[in-house]
């Protein structure tokens, strides 16, 4: 077993995942209902990539393991996923900003990642560019119009950006695993990641109106399993029923 | 001279209903023909929306990633039924928010099954099981209702109820073969269930107002009872297939008949979830209420913002 193919597999998988679980509370309680549809719609694909690459995970470990197990029973401190996607929903401007930081970063990677030598990597990411682009699309929409659309929603807006901001930088976050991976030819190459970001959120934040804040606090240390508290309280309850009652077939 | 004219439309009107043949949205129809509709259709689209919770509930605590994808795209196909259910309403001139204003002061009703709690995982298979089940031998006869666009809309969705009830029965029979604490879970949520679908069918039909004139304009194709005994005969089976046990000692097979007898419903209690007395009703009516009126900044932002751009296209 490459323990760092595992880590950079179950780094894209746990970001799928959490963020598909944050999006899956939304459900029925939407502003409207074709977002109520758009945003379980999103949920979804996002368990459905994070189930291929749970599994793929489980494979590259060779311990016998489902994705499932890893998706149910791992803690806290084993997640790997990005700070960004556990925040809290907070109203529909916050998810909007939190899933657009996000998919503007997912689909670059998504695109690099289909010429990974990882087969089974690059055919994920092919199926899942598709999807992400229409996320994309999506979420950058929702920033324009609550950006330039009434001075509510343009101040709600600017305070979400003000507030998941810090957690931007963080998708940029290379270590060892990445060396690694990047050696081996599974991870290709990623140097203009951020320029591209730029390019894309620059774009639409000035479409939107809204302003990039100026500070410079960085929060990191999902890669490493160092999370906020929000992440115990989602596994709790996403892991509730493994826990209490293991080793069973549902 | 006028009322000369409308007796000879609603002849000619009940003439094309005896024919089979649909009522479209811009044909003549008498205004409680279209009241009925707008109330039935309304309702419907209300029960797929509030349906939502008690399922969604679930949703972030599913035992697997398998059953979580099921689940969330089940729910998402219920908020795709209301889309299509309030678009049908609104062919007969009901205004979608105002139809949903009507949800939330109480004035228009949902199905009463909503208003009973999800406790367990195995609700989620009760649900599905019995609640889709109950839900399609409602809405099969639909499909040939008199008015187009709601017979077509519900040929769209009872396709998807019934891959909604397989799901869901596939959960129940998976408890009910597992372990004991499972099989156990299973046959409380069935405990729970099994009256209030059987309430969903609606009052018997000597207690039913709106049957006979609804079976006359053929909205409706059979009535509550008829409709009621067919999914006993249909359920009763299907859970002694799975080895569980129907929660009705007076529930007996007539030979003769070839239909089972079952026991008093609970009609008090019907009419009083019905009046909004049920265990969920404020919860589930305080839920939809807050996201609409949190999500008014975004629908006015959005409504600005579309302002805004044609503004801007026209300049």
């Amino acid at each position: 077993m490459n323990q760092a193919h595992v880590d950079f597999v179950l780094r894209i998988a746990d970001d799928s995942l959490i963020l598909g679980h944050r999006l899956s509370e939304w459900c029925g309680h939407g502003p409207v209902l074709e977002e109520d549809i758009a945003m379980t719609n999103i949920a979804l694909d996002l368990i459905g990539q994070a189930t291929s690459l749970l599994s793929h995970a489980a494979t590259l470990q060779g311990e016998g393991k489902t994705g499932d197990d890893l998706a149910f029973l791992r803690f806290d401190r084993e997640y790997r996923n990005l700070l960004l996607v556990e925040q809290p929903n907070g109203d529909f401007g916050m998810t909007m900003m939190r899933q657009f930081l996000f998919d503007a970063y997912r689909t670059i990677l998504f695109e690099r990642l289909q010429s990974s030598s990882d087969e089974m990597i690059a055919a994920i990411a092919e199926k899942s560019l598709k999807e992400t682009k229409y996320h994309l699309k999506h979420s950058s929409e929702w920033v324009i119009r609550l950006g330039d659309g009434t001075e509510e929603s343009h101040a709600r807006i600017q305070e979400s950006l003000n507030t998941l901001w810090r957690y931007a930088n963080e998708l940029f976050y290379t270590d060892a695993v990445d060396d690694e991976m990047r050696n081996t030819g599974i991870l290709p190459d990623l140097s203009d990641l951020r320029q591209q970001w730029e390019n894309t959120v620059n774009h639409v934040f000035q479409e939107a109106t809204l302003t990039i804040p100026t500070n410079n606090w960085k929060q990191e240390g999902g890669r490493k399993g160092m999370h906020s508290e929000h992440l115990g309280y989602i596994l709790a309850e996403m892991q509730y029923m493994q826990r209490a009652y293991p080793n069973m077939e549902w | 001279m006028k009322e000369v004219n409308i007796t000879e439309l609603e002849r000619m009107f009940q003439e094309k209903i005896d024919q089979d043949i649909k009522i479209e949205p811009k044909d003549w129809m008498p205004d409680d023909y279209r009241e009925t509709l707008i109330r039935q259709i309304s309702q419907h689209a209300h029960s797929e929306i509030v349906g939502m919770l008690p399922e969604g509930n679930w949703i972030t605590r599913a035992p697997n990633l398998r059953r979580k994808a099921v689940l969330l795209a089940k729910v998402q196909d219920e908020a795709g039924h209301g889309l299509y259910l309030y678009s049908a309403a609104e062919t007969l001139g009901a205004d979608r928010e105002d139809t949903i204003d009507d949800l939330h002061t109480g004035k228009a009703k949902y199905s009463s099954i909503f208003n009973y709690p999800t406790l367990t995982w195995a609700d989620m298979g009760a649900i599905g099981w019995l609640v889709d089940g109950a839900a399609i031998m409602n809405q099969v006869p639909i499909c040939r209702c008199s008015y187009g666009p709601y017979a077509r809309a519900m040929v769209r969705v009872c396709k998807e109820e019934s891959f909604h009830q397989r799901q869901g029965f596939e959960i129940m029979m998976t408890l009910a073969k597992g372990s004991p604490e499972q099989k156990a879970m299973a046959q409380d949520a069935l405990n729970r269930f099994w009256w209030p679908a059987l309430m969903m069918f609606g009052p018997s039909d000597g207690e039913s107002k709106h049957t006979a004139q609804s079976m006359k304009w053929k909205i409706k194709r059979s009535t509550n009872d008829e409709l009621r005994q067919q999914f006993v005969d249909v359920t009763v089976p299907q859970a002694e297939m799975i080895g569980l046990t129907l929660p009705d000692a007076d529930l007996k097979l007539n030979e003769a008949t070839g239909h089972y007898e079952y026991g008093e419903i609970n009609w008090a209690e019907f009419w009083e979830v019905v009046k909004g007395n049920g265990p969920c009703n404020k919860d589930r009516i305080d839920t939809r209420r807050k996201a609409k009126e949190e999500g008014q900044w975004v629908r006015e932002a959005a409504t600005a913002f579309a302002q805004k751009r044609a503004a801007r296209k026209s300049a």
